[in-house]
């Protein structure tokens, strides 16, 4: 492996941190939300939250290159409060992996907050524990297996990235060229052997991820209710 | 059971038959087209079809990718490339029989939708954030823009500047889309636009680049296929000339 080749590899593992921390704050309370609320507007929501599964990445990675742009409100005031543009940065490549990565925190967290029942919140509440208290010691230890599940697939999924960060990322070594754009690069060069060990790693961290979540689950089984 | 089987799969064989049977008739020549020369394709493949019983198929990609798809068995008869060395790279091969041609030499400017005017001296590193060029370890048109940047002495102040696309589709986009003030495209992207959109440019003069030859082949597959032939022949005609040139390339 070269040394470019090491610094996207970093800047890989580094994107995918910040952005999973992201999604953690602010993906809690979106799945608690939805998996207690009975508005009618749930189903849009749930949709809204889906919808980075099934889209194209190259049509987010489109819309974000366009409403991005220093042209636009979003883009001109970021560009005015930190001086740097958002589209070619690596704030632009957190932005779009949060939205790319959004489902994959948000769905197992809801799932496994549906699973708590009332009568343990409620008996929470009833013993004076407030709102939060009752959140942080009743909810979080029962639904410890989703956030596992929540913040790995998340972790791996923003990983193999490459569609978004293709199109808003302009390849900016130690910025924005991440490892999936690397292996590109070298295999339409026909580097096929630097393209080899590139995949490999990703290869093997993503496996090792999930084999982790999977044994996981398998030893620590939650019981709920 | 079976009768119901067989009522399904009869009318389905006879599209099949009417399917063959058409194909027999009219010749139809698979072509992989390199995406900048998409507007200028355009024109041809209809020039062509007008005037010839033949068909064309014609599939845009970057050269890489073609070049890629070739070699795993991809069903082409002619490829019009973005460069000279992936087609010399396929006559050495043996993916085709016959040598390499040149049919465009590609021309690069300097763009900016937005600008009034674009000149050498547009090419201010404290003034601009971003200049958009294609890879240029991935497409000729950034090798080209490299070179000319080398030229004028500005590669090292625009190093940390330069945002690159894989391709030189995609550099016109981060211009297009004002994410970059400016880049090097290539003429005939500008030239499809609408004249209202153009903006306005700098035709690179040719000594600061190498020049980017575009070069055809005629693939192994195709030497059989009197349409593949017949469009390689058209490639290089008068009309077809005048319509290339039109579109923004040079000639050979």
């Amino acid at each position: 492996m070269t040394a470019p080749d090491f610094t996207a590899l970093f800047l890989t593992l580094r994107l995918a941190f910040v952005a999973t921390v992201i999604l953690l704050v602010i993906g809690t309370p979106l799945a608690w939300w939805l998996a207690r609320t009975r508005t009618k507007v749930k189903p849009v929501v749930e949709a809204l939250v889906a919808l980075p599964l099934v889209l194209p990445p190259t049509v987010l990675g489109f819309y974000l290159l366009i409403l991005l742009s220093p042209q636009t409100a979003i883009g001109s005031f970021w560009l005015s409060v930190t001086g740097s543009t958002l589209t070619f940065s690596f704030a632009g490549l957190v932005l779009a992996s949060v939205l790319y990565s959004l489902p994959f925190m948000v769905q197992p967290l809801q799932s496994a907050f549906e699973t708590i029942a009332r009568k343990p919140m409620e008996l929470a509440a009833s013993l004076g524990a407030s709102p939060w208290d009752a959140f942080v010691s009743v909810a979080l230890p029962a639904s410890a297996r989703g956030f596992v599940t929540a913040i790995v697939l998340t972790f791996a999924h923003t990983l193999g990235e490459f569609g978004i960060v293709l199109m808003v990322g302009g390849n900016i070594p130690d910025r924005t060229r991440v490892i999936s754009i690397a292996v590109y690069e070298n295999v339409e060069q026909l580097n096929y052997a630097q393209a080899h060990s590139l995949s490999l790693i990703l290869l093997a961290l993503s496996f090792s991820v999930l084999l982790f979540v999977y044994i996981f689950n398998k030893r620590f089984p939650v019981h709920v209710g | 059971m079976y009768a119901f089987i067989s009522t399904l799969l009869r009318p389905a064989a006879f599209v099949l038959c009417i399917i063959a049977y058409g194909s027999a008739q009219a010749e139809t020549a698979n072509v992989a087209v390199a995406s900048n020369f998409r507007p200028a394709m355009e024109r041809l493949e209809a020039k062509f079809e007008a005037e010839t019983t033949h068909d064309l198929s014609v599939s845009y990609g970057a050269t890489g990718q073609i070049f890629a798809q070739v070699r795993h068995g991809a069903p082409y008869d002619v490829v019009l490339a973005a460069d000279a060395e992936r087609p010399a790279l396929l006559v050495t091969g043996s993916a085709s029989p016959l040598p390499a041609q040149t049919y465009a030499l590609g021309r690069l400017a300097l763009w900016s939708p937005r600008l009034g005017s674009v000149d050498a001296a547009s090419l201010s590193p404290s003034e601009l954030r971003f200049l958009a060029i294609a890879n240029e370890s991935l497409a000729p048109y950034g090798l080209a823009a490299i070179d000319v940047l080398r030229s004028l002495g500005l590669l090292e102040p625009f190093e940390t500047k330069l945002v690159r696309g894989s391709n030189v589709a995609q550099a016109f986009v981060f211009v297009q889309t004002g994410n970059a003030e400016l880049g090097f495209v290539a003429l005939s992207q500008i030239l499809s636009l609408p004249k209202d959109r153009q903006g306005a440019y700098w035709l690179v003069p040719s000594e600061h680049y190498q020049p980017i030859r575009q070069d055809a082949v005629l693939l192994e597959r195709g030497k059989d296929n009197p349409a593949a032939h017949a469009f390689f022949t058209f490639l290089f005609s008068e009309p077809a000339r005048a319509i290339i040139k039109d579109a923004g390339y040079d000639l050979p």
